[in-house]
């Protein structure tokens, strides 16, 4: 365990050379590469196949095709689930945010009677495996006649990812400093005033942070959706679903070109929005 | 060192709470704050649930109100799911928090292409299990890039099977884990204040003391945290273990019985009742894991000079 001390080298010398020749440091790049080249492998098997005419056992295909893709838009309807899946995401990021923020805030920083009981409430829906709520809430939901539209998934989706906004974000909250807003409350800001003005810019990497892993979450959540969507509200996830297992009848390519749409639509949200929020960003890192 | 944090922090809580009108109006403003998150998870998923364990308490099949439990815990080949799904969510909850706990520690600090580390990180969540599934199908197949390359470099003769066996399971979960556990982990130590490693430091703390005595125990709530929302994950998941594994037999996971015999059997009764064995399960492992976690610290980290 060198890291620190060659954390302080670095600091004093200004060069990266200690980094480089640390053991810990060799560990985590080794680690790194062989994450990546398993990751990449997975990628690029499913990639390479999308565009293979045919693929028999060598260590690339016998001819290269764009036909599945054009197979899967059609088969698919690709567009309209697109548009489907984003409605859906974004739609449950925003709904979740709005909801748990303020309550992971007044989770973890105020003591009241019943605390106890209301956070294992808001702990339960992800404690409990989506499929054993799954199919009492679609039966419900469909008794209301909200199930089969996209309203339905949005609203089984919301089950479990405003209480996950919340679990993200009381730690986040916890590590604000409470002297801040103290201060701020000492030198006359109403409580209001110290939430939107000191405490919402301190906590934006946080939020930003649960709102990232939530659309990932929501992008990637299929049986709460399974169970919810209709035959015009199903999203990226679920008609690849459907898809794989009628493989019988598709060939694997056009499945593989299904997948490999999902992928890179997640995949570019996801780099996009690293590329402007660091999800693990926290005040004290600030400081240092 | 961190009693005294602790200390300080309720003292600051206290503070807060000041006399008059302010008092009301900030109790009426949290009230306002955590109310709708109250009224949302009562009435989308206490609420269903219970219907839920209502329906699994009037059989189809008939019988007494407990047959779907009787049945679930007498038949040999139901009551093994439990097992089969511990020993896949298990051991890929371990592998992760012992990669991770290292490598969040390390991370935490100014690393070259921290963000692009992060970002390869999380690419795998992005999939979803359902993809890595596929992925890894042809990935490491007998046929594919990763049997050819251990071929290649004559590390085994013949194709290792990776997959349609409990390895392949384990090996797609822990993938698929392994972002929850790392981000985790890495927002706790993150937010530990270097400060308090210095210290340790300066009074002659050797690396291996200042991990073992001062970050480890702070970051003991984002390790209990991490580990609780990666089995209760793990437990849940259900196409990796039919697509990857043997659904017939060492994989027959517990989320497979129950969608099989809602599926199937369309028996929605019974489907329930595992659905809330399953709960229950999941239920049990978390209590206790939240229950030992609130016992510790969770005080700020990052305050350590008040």
């Amino acid at each position: 365990m060198s890291t620190s001390e060659s954390g302080m080298k670095e600091r004093q010398s200004g060069t990266s050379l200690s980094r480089w020749f640390s053991p810990s440091g060799w560990l985590m790049y080794a680690f790194i590469l062989f994450f990546a080249t398993l990751i990449g492998g997975i990628f690029f098997s499913v990639l390479v196949s999308s565009f293979a005419s045919s693929w028999f056992g060598g260590w690339l295909p016998d001819g290269y095709t764009t036909k599945w893709y054009s197979f899967a838009v059609e088969e698919f309807s690709l567009w309209r689930v697109l548009r489907v899946t984003l409605i859906v995401a974004l739609t449950v990021v925003a709904l979740s945010l709005l909801i748990g923020v303020p309550a992971a805030y007044v989770l973890a920083r105020r003591e009241f009677r019943g605390k106890g009981l209301v956070l294992l409430l808001l702990l339960l829906p992800i404690m409990v495996p989506p499929i054993t709520y799954g199919i009492p809430l679609a039966s419900m939901l469909y008794e209301y006649d909200i199930a089969g539209r996209t309203l339905g998934v949005i609203i089984a989706n919301l089950v479990p990812a405003f209480p996950f906004v919340i679990i993200v974000m009381i730690p986040f909250i916890e590590q604000i400093d409470p002297n801040l807003e103290r201060s701020a409350q000492m030198l006359g800001a109403s409580p209001l005033q110290v939430y939107r003005r000191v405490l919402l810019p301190l906590a934006i990497p946080g939020i930003l942070a649960a709102g990232l892993l939530t659309m990932v979450r929501t992008m990637a959540m299929f049986e709460l959706t399974l169970l919810t969507a209709g035959a015009t509200s199903q999203t990226l996830v679920v008609s690849l679903y459907y898809a794989a297992f009628s493989a019988g009848i598709r060939p694997a390519q056009s499945i593989n070109a299904m997948a490999v749409v999902y992928m890179v639509t997640a995949t570019t949200l996801l780099l996009l929005a690293l590329r402007f929020i660091n999800p693990v960003q926290i005040v004290t890192r600030a400081r240092e | 060192m961190a009693r005294k944090m602790h200390g300080s922090s309720t003292e600051t809580r206290t503070t807060l709470n000041r006399p008059g009108f302010r008092i009301n109006r900030s109790a009426w403003l949290n009230l306002l704050m955590i109310v709708p998150a109250v009224l949302l998870v009562l009435g989308l998923f206490i609420y269903p649930l219970a219907y839920g364990l209502r329906l699994s308490l009037d059989p189809q099949t008939g019988g007494g109100i407990l047959a779907n439990y009787e049945h679930f815990f007498t038949d040999e080949r139901e009551r093994a799911t439990i097992w089969n799904t511990v020993r896949l969510a298990l051991p890929a909850t371990l592998i992760n928090l012992l990669v991770a706990i290292p490598l969040a520690y390390r991370m935490r600090r100014v690393v070259r292409g921290r963000r692009l580390i992060t970002g390869l990180f999380v690419i795998p969540m992005t999939l979803g299990t359902v993809l890595i599934a596929q992925g890894m199908l042809s990935f490491f197949g007998p046929a594919g890039w990763f049997n050819k390359t251990l071929e290649f470099l004559r590390i085994t003769d013949d194709p290792i099977r990776l997959i349609y066996n409990r390895t392949g399971v384990i090996i797609s979960l822990t993938i698929a884990e392994f972002p929850v556990v790392f981000l985790i982990l890495l927002g706790f130590a993150s937010g530990i204040d270097p400060n308090l490693e210095r210290a340790a430091q300066m009074l002659g703390a050797s690396g291996w003391q200042r991990f073992r005595r001062i970050i480890l125990p702070l970051m003991v709530p984002g390790i209990a945290t991490a580990f609780a929302l990666s089995f209760v994950m793990t437990f849940a998941v259900f196409p990796t273990a039919v697509m990857l594994g043997q659904p017939a037999g060492s994989t027959r996971v517990i989320a497979f019985a129950a969608w099989q015999a809602a599926y199937e059997r369309f028996d929605y009764s019974a489907a329930s009742a595992i659905a809330i064995i399953m709960a229950s399960i999941e239920i049990c492992v978390l209590a206790v894991v939240f229950g030992l976690r609130s016992r510790l610290y969770h005080g700020p980290a990052s305050a350590g000079k008040g």
